[in-house]
């Protein structure tokens, strides 16, 4: 029993990092409609400005919201001077483009910090935790903290406040939004700012446990997209409850299907998004897309 | 160095050159009377990246010796390819070096998979291809590629030292293995599996767990293995996952004797983070100075490679163990080069590689000696155990070689 | 538009210019050839899914290894001439297309990325499992094929010359399959899916067959790949080469038979041609590169021919004639 139990908080906190990564995937294509494969990319860059940061002596919570500031203008500043060109062309084109930026950013981060692995610090104590035979570590709690933490301040963004109002009208509608005067181009790159700022919060929790280094999210945002699919692509909580099935559903199977162990890991992962998308596209929390005919 | 070898190896050379004398009226591929082409195919990009650091540190090694005259008068010109760990990409890459660039020797191609893509290729083409970077066995096998040449000790026979050394010092051990699905891991498996016989191994393995290098996180095989009873942990984890193994393992209660495979050795970039506590007791088995361990520090040959690293490769890291091995490969192959004299066909470059006799290079740790022959293409066998004592690896018995 | 008779007469006049070319170049060059012609074929297939019939696939990298591991197994384990083994992966990609097609037939756009996605990426994982077939993470070596019937030709030439014949005959094919009444249908379901079934497409039947065509010619790519390389491993099958395909027709062009030939060369020879440029960021020039031609040619390189002849043609109006722009 106890190591199911442990099995089960191990996988928590393991999902508690795909879910944070997938936060950003939703937050961006609810923003945008557009899946923006440079997400991860940003997400480390952004940590590496924290790790730059850091080593010049900044303390850390300054740091980091120094780094969440930058990432926010960073995407916007993306979304306007990258993708804005190519804003009404195909959606394969936009796609395209961020793959380019994907791999710009890859290759630049790879020269300026070599591409050796660095260790992040994180702002919870080290010591392990233990509850009766049950292990687990106060950063694992803490960066699940946070994710929610994050997760609520967007939710009460996008249902509270005007701007939130705006940006998800000019996600839906964008020819009625600018009808009503709403800035639909400013609407997507604040969206970008935003997703961007959200990476940048996964980023600086996934890297003390996975270590730094450019290539840091490649792995995870494969569990990041497999968590967005089954919570569905347009809900945040979702992602976040996707993200922390992935991570059990993946342990458990790990542990106790023998056939299977250790060796086919990913491939569950993927199982996973393979069946929730036959039997429900949209997601376990997602609103299914209804086309007008 | 006055050692027999050398002599030996000088009057060879010296023969052999005479007799070269007189076909010398032929171009010699990949030569000229001012430059000797070199070759190399490195991960620049993509998933291995962080060994393109390797071929880097090359560049700038023969840079330095170009600076201090070159070869025999030649200066290297050192032609490195991206292949980003992709076996198309490699075949290409080297196929243009060999047809294109018309190197006279390939040295340092990094990877198992990718070198098994060009491994016919290079033998059939009559090229050198020399001091493969990896750790596999398969290039020691002079019968069938007499051109391949491997460099450090395969993980088989690290895997064979640790067995002999829990034989003999815990013969009723339950261990627990954790690798790396790839190659590289399951080499070391292996090691372990026929070091151990088949009889012991069926006895003493209690559990198996393995990783992917995109797993974020490796905290459920360690759950796993301690729950499996294992009282000795063999570790196969590059080092991402090492810090990770050793942390979580602590954590969690669990204190095995710990071996730690020799990829994964650093202090400064797996010990240190994973926690001093935690990684104290670990064994691993070493052949090369670990260039982040405090008893190196007035070493000779270590203060020889910062300065060189300061003056030639100041952006590399200098706790990156894998600018020291560079280096050192590098030296060796200059050895080579100088070994030589005139005749730097291809003939006698692998006649050369096949030539060195107790060599030593100053990073590599005190008695470990490179040794190669026409039926021994495995320069480095030896490897001496360490123990991680809480400030450096503290070596311990005598050097193990493969029996 | 140029007329039929001129676009027939640069066609030949271009494969005749291939089909001297081995006596010119290099082998080197040759072996860089067939893999351009090798990338054209898979990005045919490639571009009848996604381009004429709106169907979005990031999984065709696994299609891809099915094909270049069948080739290999069946060399390798089974000693099968080298030949036999072209057909057979084409077939069973068709097959395996044709069934992952029917589940694909319920999801759309975002979600049939995420699906393939999911088999691309799952597919190095199960080729290392399943060690005693495809010999695991060490891979499979083979040996080049040499010239057959005692032509005197290297490896290199003839290979080259094979490629060129398999990516000639499944040109033709294409062509003939999408500019008829079948071409119709998939493209009318791409643009319209409830009128095409209004109308009497059986879309389901269709979407499907199209999805084992797609497959099959990747398959048949890889197969090639299997004897041009000489080696197979997982590694090399990833999901990255999904992407590599997929930026291969966008930048050729989607919906575009001659498109595919122009995506091949962007993504074999671009690559070479920026780590020529920067040896320390070479990814970061073909980033860029990557986004300046979708910047300039949003709709791949046949697109902006495609506007370039429009507006030649509009230049001289010829008597009677309307100005075609959209068919290929």
């Amino acid at each position: 029993m106890d190591i199911f139990i442990q099995q089960v908080v191990s996988g928590l906190a393991t999902g508690g990092i795909y879910g944070s990564v997938a936060l950003a995937l939703v937050m961006i294509y609810e923003a945008t409609d557009i899946v923006n494969f440079a997400q991860g990319q940003m997400a480390v860059v952004s940590t590496y400005m924290a790790w730059t940061l850091l080593n010049a002596g900044l303390p850390y919570w300054w740091a980091f919201l120094a780094t969440l500031a930058i990432s926010f203008v960073g995407g916007l500043l993306l979304e306007r001077v990258v993708i804005r060109p190519v804003e009404g062309a195909p959606v394969l084109t936009v796609v395209i483009v961020c793959i380019g930026l994907l791999v710009i950013l890859n290759s630049v981060m790879g020269w300026i910090y070599s591409y050796i692995q660095k260790p992040f610090p994180s702002p919870f104590p080290d010591r392990p935790l233990r509850v009766g035979n049950i292990y687990f570590g106060a950063h694992d709690v803490g960066a699940l903290a946070i994710t929610v933490v994050v997760l609520i301040a967007l939710y009460a963004f996008f249902r509270f406040t005007t701007l939130g109002l705006a940006m998800r009208a000019a996600a839906q509608n964008p020819v009625s939004s600018r009808l009503c005067g709403i800035r639909v181009g400013w609407m997507l790159a604040i969206g970008w700012g935003l997703a961007s700022l959200i990476g940048a919060v996964a980023g600086m929790m996934v890297a003390p446990i996975v270590t730094l280094d450019p290539n840091m999210m490649a792995g995870i945002l494969i569990y990041a997209f497999a968590s967005a699919t089954l919570g569905g692509f347009t809900s945040p909580g979702g992602a976040v409850l996707g993200g922390l099935i992935v991570g059990v559903v993946e342990n458990l199977v790990g542990t106790y299907v023998r056939f299977i162990g250790t060796e086919l890991k990913l491939t569950v992962a993927l199982a996973v998004i393979l069946i929730v998308l036959l039997v429900r596209p949209s997601g376990l929390f997602g609103r299914a897309a209804v086309h007008r005919v | 160095m006055l050692r027999r070898g050398f002599w030996l190896t000088a009057v060879t050379a010296l023969a052999l050159t005479a007799t070269a004398g007189a076909a010398a009226a032929q171009t010699v591929v990949g030569v000229t009377p001012t430059e000797i082409k070199i070759g190399n195919t490195n991960p620049y990009s993509g998933p291995a990246s962080a060994y393109g650091t390797i071929g880097k540190v090359i560049g700038a090694y023969f840079k330095k010796v170009n600076d201090e005259g070159g070869v025999n008068g030649r200066k290297i010109n050192y032609i490195t390819y991206d292949d980003a760990y992709s076996p198309p990409k490699t075949v290409e890459m080297v196929r243009k070096l060999v047809e294109q660039d018309e190197v006279a020797a390939l040295f340092q191609t990094l990877g198992t998979p990718t070198n098994s893509a060009i491994h016919k290729y290079m033998n059939q083409k009559k090229v050198p291809h020399l001091f493969v970077a990896t750790g596999a066995t398969k290039w020691n096998d002079p019968k069938n590629f007499p051109w391949t040449m491997g460099w450090q000790p395969n993980y088989q026979t690290e895997g064979h030292i640790y067995a002999q050394y829990i034989m003999k010092n815990f013969p009723d051990a339950k261990i627990g293995i954790l690798y790396q699905n790839d190659d590289y891991g399951k080499d070391y498996r292996k090691g372990l599996h026929d070091g151990l016989g088949e009889a012991n191994a069926k006895k003493m393995i209690v559990m198996e767990q393995t990783y992917e290098v995109t797993d974020p996180t490796i905290d459920s095989q360690i759950v796993n293995l301690k729950n499996s009873g294992a009282n000795v942990f063999f570790d196969v984890t590059i080092p991402k996952f090492a810090v990770q193994a050793i942390k979580k393992a602590h954590d969690i209660g669990w204190k095995p004797a710990h071996f730690l495979n020799n990829v994964s050795s650093s202090l400064a970039t797996v010990l240190k983070p994973a926690g001093v506590e935690a990684s104290r007791g670990l064994i691993t088995a070493l052949y090369m100075k670990e260039i982040t361990d405090p008893q190196w520090k007035n070493d000779k040959g270590y203060q020889d490679w910062v300065a060189f690293m300061k003056k030639y490769y100041p952006e590399g890291a200098l706790d990156d163990q894998s600018n020291a091995f560079g280096y050192t490969v590098a030296q060796a192959m200059t050895m080579v080069l100088k070994q030589c004299g005139n005749d730097l066909s291809r003939e006698n470059i692998l006649r050369q590689a096949e030539s060195l006799k107790n060599v030593e290079f100053p990073l590599l740790l005190p008695g470990i000696k490179v040794n190669t022959g026409p039926s021994d293409h495995a320069p480095i066998e030896q490897e001496q155990l360490a123990k991680f004592d809480g400030e450096r690896w503290a070596l311990f018995g005598e050097l193990f070689e493969k029996k | 538009m140029p007329p039929r008779a001129l676009r027939l007469g640069a066609a030949l006049v271009v494969l005749a210019t291939a089909l001297t070319l081995p006596f010119v170049l290099s082998n080197f060059r040759l072996f860089q050839c067939a893999q351009v012609f090798i990338y054209a074929i898979a990005l045919l297939g490639v571009n009848i899914l996604i381009g004429y019939n709106g169907q979005f696939s990031l999984g065709h990298s696994a299609f891809y290894a099915l094909g270049a591991y069948t080739s290999a197994i069946m060399i390798d384990r089974w000693a099968v001439p080298y030949g036999w083994t072209i057909p057979v992966a084409g077939v069973l990609c068709l097959i395996a297309g044709f069934l992952f097609g029917i589940p694909a037939l319920r999801l759309e756009g975002l979600y049939l990325a995420l699906a393939t996605f999911a088999l691309a990426l799952a597919v190095p994982q199960i080729l290392k499992y399943f060690e005693h077939w495809t010999g695991g993470s060490q891979g499979i070596v083979l040996s080049k094929p040499e010239a057959p019937w005692g032509l005197k030709l290297s490896a290199d030439q003839w290979l080259y010359y094979l490629t060129l014949a398999v990516l000639v005959v499944l040109f033709v094919l294409a062509t003939n399959l999408l500019s008829g009444r079948t071409g119709r249908a998939i493209v009318a379901i791409r643009d319209n899916p409830i009128a095409a079934q209004a109308m009497g497409v059986n879309t389901a039947l269709y979407k499907s067959l199209t999805f084992g065509v797609s497959a099959a010619y990747t398959g048949i790519a890889g197969a090639l790949s299997a004897l041009v390389i000489a080696f197979v491993a997982p590694d090399a099958f990833d999901v990255f080469l999904s992407i590599t395909f997929l930026t291969g027709i966008v930048i050729g062009g989607l919906a575009s038979i001659w498109g595919a030939i122009f995506g091949a060369l962007f993504v074999q020879f671009i690559p070479n041609w920026a780590q020529d440029i920067s040896k320390a960021a070479p990814w970061a020039i073909y980033g860029i590169v990557l986004i300046g031609f979708m910047y300039a040619m949003p709709r791949g390189i046949v697109g902006a021919l495609r506007l370039l002849a429009v507006r030649w043609s509009r230049r001289r109006p010829e008597p009677g004639a309307v100005a075609e722009g959209s068919r290929s």
